[in-house]
């Protein structure tokens, strides 16, 4: 190297050095999957905005690693005999952000605007009475009938999620977004609303007067403590940057680096990948149950029969390591595992089912297939599916298109040929599909159902059921009657189970396994 | 003079009503959901619906453009969708990045590209000039995100000289406003380089060849002066206008520099705009980026009268 590009270099890092703010060791900047653009944790079901919700609010309760709901913001509770009336008890010491005590009306008006919003709050509150304050501390819900799934709702980990908020935010519209000067919590960091540059950072800082519970940390449940000053969660829109700010030190971790730039990451040294989430997220096939064809349950499990998993997680994710075959319908690896009713269905098989399509009288009708072709986790789903669905005998029409315009256009209840569809493929986290009431695709109300609509009694009595039962092993025999129930009136199709490691600088440390990705107990030396 | 800007200004109040019809009626008419966006996946139609209601969607079409354009006129430009913060105020958040970025890029592209244009062509025929053409047929071909990645790839990851990307404004600190705009500005100014001095080069030969400049020869001028002075001066109209329409090209041109090098600019908030469908900010963004280039188009006329005497308005 000639003396001139020695001066040149040593001169522009010295240059760099000398301008650059006091970088503290412990800040931690991070390139998260989305830029947070809503802050509203009850207004939008995003998950960028639930990850920005754990930094700064808590929970009543919340889910342990083991999928076990554990108490967080709440002390004690105790339910009657009568299974009606549910007490709950703060813990001593909580406070929001502002210096104010967190009081039981607080947390009722919170549950409230979450009840307003959430399906799962909405089920638990049509069962609720009332919810009544007991004194600055105890709250009390009370219900028409008895309800399995109290706690479970109230740690419902994933969105919408039940957080807690001082009564005046909460009291908000749940309609209408909360200011960002009213992004107040009680949870172990602060959201600093005056450094939020939407497209550019979201900084928080540490909550110094957090009290965490004294168990140690366990998915969302235990004592969160921060190990951090403040964390910076910048946005870096494209991924080829994002990789080269993460080897150059520019930044400490990216939480989902596409599966293509893995191995490039793999490759380095000062980086390691670590799977924070061990459910992962399953991919989905949804079907418009309103049209013609898919308006013949017949018809849609001849398309199950037709569909096998490995080719869809191959086209996407492509390294077995990161990808399961998983026909569970409750995802592999959690208390809900079954296979029941399942044999005949995810395995390929395409002379069967042109068989069972033959016996439904399926017309030749196309099935419009809608493709998203900008979400890079996506855009191979949809020709894997064409190719299976075309091999069993149906003709399909796949409209590619990005995948705000899919969105928009999956809630038309309009027939295909006239600005509707018939089926599109996304992909679920596992924590928002642990159960039958939670599993929004399940939900067979007609009209009140997601896109889709699809409109069984039968699973929706199931669902019930299961809502109604708190014993862990009837809850089981329930959700096996549901995937039996939904081979029969399949309402999607569930394409395998992948995973999304976080890639972090070998110095960063402590991240925990669990539903969402937290920031408590994160090191970085 | 005056009466010539006025009648220019007057004159983009027809052009602005256009876009501002033209920019709301395209939106409308994808119809987007911008409601279904807002609200996530996990959504029901009903919360799909409140949303929608909430954020007026659900009112005539006349009846939103009738509140839309009377705030505007009255220079409330709204609130975006999705960020609960105004337009005005997001987009003054972007407006230093870009007019930074655009600024190094037009100001290295011009004191690089200008003199290399004028050897070039004083040069003509010679290994100067091919280097410079062949520079500039490189400048055309290659895409600027093949040589942002090139140069992060040597200058950040290889040599470790500057940062990868990211933005400092100018009041965080000088050295570290300036080091970070380095790379973006090469990269971007590879192209402008290109197109002025090719510009210079033709519009210099071409003046060289003036009877005038014979004259000034003939007298015993030196040859420089001969250049700058005469030669120079008189090519300049051209490179001016292009040098213009490069600075308006660049205000609404920067998105894949701005994403390769992570700029939060109007670039960026225009793409991240239109893929959320958050129509407050790209209608807004639309008028902005006519309003520019109306003001550039009008400076330029305005300074060929003052290189070439002979032009009046």
């Amino acid at each position: 190297m000639s003396l001139w590009k020695r001066l040149v270099g040593a001169a522009l890092v010295a240059g760099a050095i000398a301008m650059a703010p006091p970088a503290s060791a412990q800040t931690l900047r991070v390139v998260m999957h989305s830029d947070l653009k809503i802050l509203d944790p009850i207004w939008t079901t995003a998950y960028i905005v639930r990850n920005h919700g754990y930094l700064v609010w808590d929970t009543l309760f919340a889910m342990d690693e083991k999928f076990e709901v554990k108490p967080q913001m709440v002390d004690k509770w105790d339910v009657s005999a009568d299974k009606l009336t549910y007490t709950f008890t703060l813990r001593d010491g909580l406070e929001w952000h502002d210096g104010t005590p967190v009081t039981a009306e607080d947390c009722v008006a919170s549950i409230k605007r979450w009840g307003a919003k959430d399906s799962m709050g909405q089920k638990l509150m049509g069962t609720t009475k009332e919810l009544k304050v007991v004194d600055a501390k105890t709250f009390q819900l009370v219900l028409k009938e008895p309800y399995g799934l109290v706690l479970q709702s109230l740690g419902k980990p994933s969105s919408n999620v039940p957080f807690m908020m001082p009564k005046r935010v909460a009291e908000t519209d749940p309609n209408t977004q909360i200011k960002p000067t009213d992004v107040i919590g009680s949870g172990p960091f602060i959201f600093k609303a005056d450094e939020w540059k939407p497209g550019e950072k979201v900084v928080y800082v540490k909550n110094a007067k957090y009290k965490p519970r004294s168990e140690p940390p366990s998915g969302l449940a235990g004592g969160k403590v921060v190990k951090l000053d403040r964390v910076e969660w910048v946005w870096i829109a494209d991924v080829q940057t994002q990789v080269n700010a993460l080897i150059s030190g520019e930044i400490d971790m990216i939480e989902s680096p596409g599966h293509d730039l893995l191995p490039i990451l793999a490759a380095e040294k000062s980086i390691n990948l670590f799977n924070w989430n061990p459910t992962g997220n399953q991919f989905t096939m949804r079907f418009n149950t309103l049209h013609k064809p898919f308006d013949n349950p017949k018809i849609r499990t001849a398309a199950l029969v037709a569909l096998s998993q490995e080719p869809f997680l191959q086209a996407v994710v492509g390294d077995k390591q990161w990808y399961k075959v998983c026909k569970a319908m409750f995802i592999c690896g959690t208390p809900l595992e079954t296979t029941a009713g399942m044999d005949g269905v995810l395995n390929g098989d395409a002379a069967k089912a042109q068989q069972l399509l033959k016996e439904a009288g399926y017309d030749g009708t196309p099935i419009v297939l809608m493709q998203s072709t900008d979400l890079q986790v996506l855009t191979n789903l949809a020709p894997v599916a064409k190719v299976q669905l075309e091999k069993a005998g149906f003709k399909v029409d796949m409209q590619s298109m990005d995948w705000q315009t899919l969105v928009a256009r999956r809630s038309k209840k309009d027939p295909p040929n006239a600005g509707g569809w018939h089926a599109f493929l996304t992909s679920w986290v596992a924590a928002d599909i642990l159960n039958p009431v939670m599993a929004g695709f399940l939900n067979a109300s007609c009209d009140k159902a997601m896109f889709g609509w699809p409109c069984d009694e039968q699973l929706e009595k199931l669902r019930d059921q299961f809502s109604r039962e708190s014993d862990p092993v009837k809850q089981k025999a329930i959700a096996e009657a549901v995937q039996k129930r939904w081979v029969e009136y399949p309402t999607h199709a569930h394409l395998g189970q992948w995973y999304q490691p976080l890639a972090r600088r070998s110095n960063v440390d402590g991240n925990l396994v669990g539903a969402v990705p937290v920031f408590w107990n994160v090191t970085k030396k | 003079m005056f009466a010539f800007i006025v009648r220019r200004l007057i004159a983009t109040i027809p052009v602005l009503l256009f876009v501002a019809v033209f920019a709301f009626m395209l939106l409308r008419m994808t119809k987007d959901d911008p409601a279904a966006i807002i609200a996530g996946d996990n959504a029901t139609a009903d919360q799909v619906d409140a949303i929608r209601a909430k954020l007026g969607l659900n009112e005539p079409l006349w009846s939103q453009f009738f509140i839309w354009s009377s705030r505007v006129l009255v220079g409330d430009f709204g609130e975006s969708f999705f960020f609960k913060k105004t337009v005005a105020e997001l987009i003054l958040q972007r407006v230093e990045p870009t007019l930074m970025l655009s600024l190094c890029t037009i100001i290295l592209a011009v004191l690089i590209a200008v003199p290399v244009g004028v050897l070039a062509a004083a040069r003509q025929g010679s290994w100067v000039d091919r280097i410079v053409m062949g520079f500039s047929v490189m400048g055309f071909s290659v895409p600027v995100f093949v040589i942002g990645y090139l140069l992060i790839y040597v200058f950040a990851i290889v040599l470790g000289w500057l940062p990868v990307q990211g933005y400092r404004r100018i009041s965080e600190g000088f050295g570290d406003f300036i080091i970070r705009l380095i790379l973006p500005s090469i990269t971007l100014a590879v192209i402008y380089i290109a197109l002025i001095s090719r510009i210079t080069r033709a519009s210099v030969i071409e003046t060289l060849g003036e009877d005038y400049i014979r004259t000034a020869r003939a007298k015993g001028l030196p040859a420089r002066i001969v250049l700058l002075r005469h030669a120079l001066r008189n090519a300049a109209v051209p490179i001016i206008t292009v040098i213009g329409i490069g600075i308006a090209l660049l205000i609404g041109g920067v998105v894949v520099t701005e994403s390769v090098y992570n700029i939060p600019g109007i670039g960026r908030l225009t793409v991240d705009a239109v893929l959320a469908r958050d129509f407050p900010v790209i209608q807004v963004v639309i008028l902005m980026f006519s309003v520019v280039y109306v003001l550039v188009n009008l400076v330029i006329d305005l300074a060929y009268s003052v290189l070439d005497p002979r032009i009046r308005y």
